[in-house]
């Protein structure tokens, strides 16, 4: 029998949006909560975060994106991830996202989008419902 | 009399000399034991205590009215920095516009001159601001979404068609690569006809914010002191009327910083900026007169105004005291103010209105020279037309309807509000003792500290609204289902592969060996110490990128990774 391993959480900021209030805040909670958590730093491309992902053997990627560039960000993460045959990492994220965006990016792959206003708790409560450990 | 001096005149009990403990233990506490206050404390926003009143006492025996007020427009301008303040002129009401397409924000701007704003504030997209050119990998996605795409003085051209630059006041909100948009601003001005000299306006040009802050940089810290120096030097010499810098405390409180660590921190920067300037070998007053500074201003009402007023008192002795100006206009904390976009919320959004007039009152009692207000739409998109003209219609409202225009600094002489600008005074020059030690905020910011203290700052607050100690209405309390939500901008992708498609024009134009060797000109001058802005605006002439400028340092100058802590 096998006691469940910590969740490893990589928190990311692609594309060249500096806001890291958040990521930051988010990569904290999720510290305090027990996960262990990777973060990026700023200036990621989606290259970089998908290589980071893989050699950390993460079991969810979680972007910050405040820019406006979630359509192309998100989706290009989840095509990488495909492309590396990684693709049972989960994705999800938050930031400045319009409503009317959401679905989109949902279809193409990204399992939970936040918007503002959304608690810490709320993020780890579906964290610890939606992510599980990836077999290794 | 038998009473003593307790009943002067033999006037009814209710109008004699009382001191504040005998209140305390008189009617004050047998009230508290009728209905107990509503909460054990009351802090500011920034999570300052508040007492329940203030008197006299809190200014203590000593506290001079001379010493720490004056008189406005005089030393050390605690309330405020002109005779006449808002009674001669009000406060510039200047909005910040920018997206799209150049052409797009072009029309913004006519419109916006159209409705009675008075300065022109130009917001650029990511790219832009981290000196990259549309065509680059990282640019995918973010062209013209958050701000104008500027590539090539082609770009600014266009930006400014049919808008004389000599009877305009544009601000420009770029740090990195300021240095070559100002010339870029300075190429256009010089196709117009208008001279150097008639220009007027200001350059946000803070790379110190940008590390403790708002993260959009190229260089490290040291070279791009060296290029601001160089561009004050520059603009004392040749644009006597441009603002060199404005020191901003807006992108370290929207960081999370409180507001106490938003005047320090800021105030830190300005005295970077200063003995960078004097170490060049500039004399102070020779370039001090053209800093300004950029404050948020947030929530908290009192804690707002009183840094404002905090700031201005600081700045002064500072200057007079610390760098020895003897130029009064070097000891003026002139300052242009943002409501904070941080407190807008995305959940009822019609609620933002009633923020941003409160936080737009805040700026014009703590004495701002010009006000950006936010529009209601922010949190969720870029603001729509209509919402940007609410926003300056409430600045309207306050200096044309509220009275409050009439008279300068209302509040000073409050107890309470001298007080609070003391202490945030006193905590704030803490902060900055604290950093003189670390051998001054470049240094500091290279270990860390600043952005240290932000993110526990922003830790912080986002606990105490999660568990509910600070409210945020419509988000943690009062929520209700949403019905519906404000029309909004839309940058769509057509604004990118028309971009793009532009900038291939221009660079097809070019005069390859003209440009190449203008570049390689600046390259040399950033090797020696010669002043880099006369080779910049050689470059910019020749249609080169922001990337190509900027890139070109890059060899001499280094580029810069930030060490992230969580």
């Amino acid at each position: 029998m096998t006691e469940q391993r910590k969740l490893r959480l990589l928190v990311g900021k692609v594309g060249l949006d500096g806001h890291d209030r958040g990521a930051k805040i988010i990569a904290r909670a999720f510290r305090d909560a027990g996960f262990e958590v990777i973060y990026t730093g700023l200036h990621q491309t989606p290259e970089m975060v998908v290589e980071t992902a893989i050699q950390e053997d993460v079991d969810a990627v979680s972007l910050s994106i405040l820019s406006g560039a979630h359509n192309y960000l998100f989706p290009r993460v989840l095509e990488l991830l495909r492309e590396k045959d990684a693709s049972d990492i989960v994705v999800f994220g938050g930031g400045i996202i319009p409503d009317e965006d959401i679905p989109g990016l949902k279809q193409a792959g990204v399992l939970e989008v936040f918007t503002p206003g959304t608690s810490t708790d709320q993020v780890i409560r579906w964290v610890r419902e939606n992510v599980r450990p990836r077999p290794l | 009399m038998s009473d003593g001096n307790a009943r002067r005149g033999g006037g009814p009990p209710t109008t004699r000399s009382r001191t504040r403990a005998e209140w305390e233990r008189g009617t004050l506490e047998r009230a508290l034991r009728r209905a107990p206050e509503r909460g054990a404390e009351f802090t500011t926003v920034s999570s300052l205590e508040i007492d329940r009143l203030y008197t006299a006492e809190d200014l203590g025996p000593d506290w001079d009215s001379a010493d720490r007020l004056g008189f406005p427009g005089e030393y050390p301008y605690t309330r405020g920095i002109h005779p006449t303040m808002y009674r001669g002129r009000l406060w510039t009401m200047r909005q910040f516009a920018g997206f799209g397409s150049a052409e797009d924000t072009n029309r913004r701007f006519k419109y916006l001159l159209e409705h009675g704003q008075t300065g022109l504030s130009v917001a650029f997209d990511l790219p832009t601001l981290m000196g990259r050119d549309s065509d680059d990998a990282l640019a995918r996605g973010e062209v013209g979404k958050e701000g104008v795409a500027v590539d090539t003085l082609a770009d600014m051209e266009t930006l400014f068609e049919g808008i004389p630059l000599d009877r305009v006041s544009t601000s420009m909100t770029i740090n990195a690569p300021a240095a070559v948009i100002f010339c870029m601003y300075l190429a256009v001005a010089e196709k117009q006809g208008v001279p150097f000299e008639k220009l007027t306006g200001t350059l946000q040009n803070d790379i110190l914010k940008e590390y403790i802050a708002q993260k959009e940089w190229i260089y490290p810290p040291r070279p791009s002191m060296r290029i601001i120096t160089d561009l004050m030097s520059f603009c004392a010499r040749s644009v006597p009327k441009w603002n060199t810098i404005s020191i901003s405390g807006y992108h370290i409180r929207e960081a999370g910083s409180t507001a106490v660590q938003e005047l320090a921190f800021t105030i830190a920067d300005g005295i970077g900026y200063v003995r960078a300037g004097i170490d060049a070998g500039l004399d102070v007053d020779a370039f001090a007169p053209r800093l300004s500074f950029f404050w948020n201003s947030h929530n908290d009402f009192f804690e707002e105004i009183c840094k404002m007023r905090a700031a201005r008192r600081m700045w002064a002795r500072i200057m007079r005291e610390r760098f020895g100006a003897k130029d009064p206009r070097s000891w003026t904390c002139r300052f242009h103010t943002q409501t904070a976009g941080f407190s807008l919320t995305a959940q009822q959004p019609y609620n933002n209105v009633v923020r941003v007039a409160i936080q737009a009152l805040a700026a014009v009692l703590g004495g701002t020279q010009s006000l950006h207000t936010n529009s209601l739409d922010e949190t969720l998109a870029l603001p729509s037309e209509e919402a940007v003209t609410i926003a300056l219609r409430t600045q309207q409202i306050i200096a044309e309807e509220s009275g409050v225009a009439n008279t300068i600094d209302p509040l000073g002489g409050s107890y309470f509000v001298e007080a609070l600008t003391d202490r945030m005074e006193r905590e704030a020059m803490d902060y900055i003792e604290r950093i003189d030690r670390q051998g001054g905020i470049v240094a500091s910011i290279e270990t860390g500290f600043p952005q240290k203290e932000i993110a526990d700052a922003a830790y912080r607050y986002q606990r105490q609204v999660d568990d509910g100690a600070k409210t945020v209405v419509g988000v943690n309390r009062y929520g209700m289902a949403e019905r519906s939500r404000p029309e909004t901008l839309k940058v769509g992708p057509e604004v990118e592969e028309a971009q793009l498609r532009r900038l291939e024009e221009i660079k097809a134009r070019r005069d390859a060996s003209r440009l190449e060797a203008s570049l390689a000109a600046m390259r040399r001058g950033a090797e020696g110490d010669e002043n880099l802005l006369p080779l910049m605006l050689d470059a910019v002439r020749e249609y080169a990128t922001v990337q190509e400028i900027s890139q070109a340092l890059v060899p001499v100058f280094g580029t810069y990774q930030e060490v992230s802590v969580i």
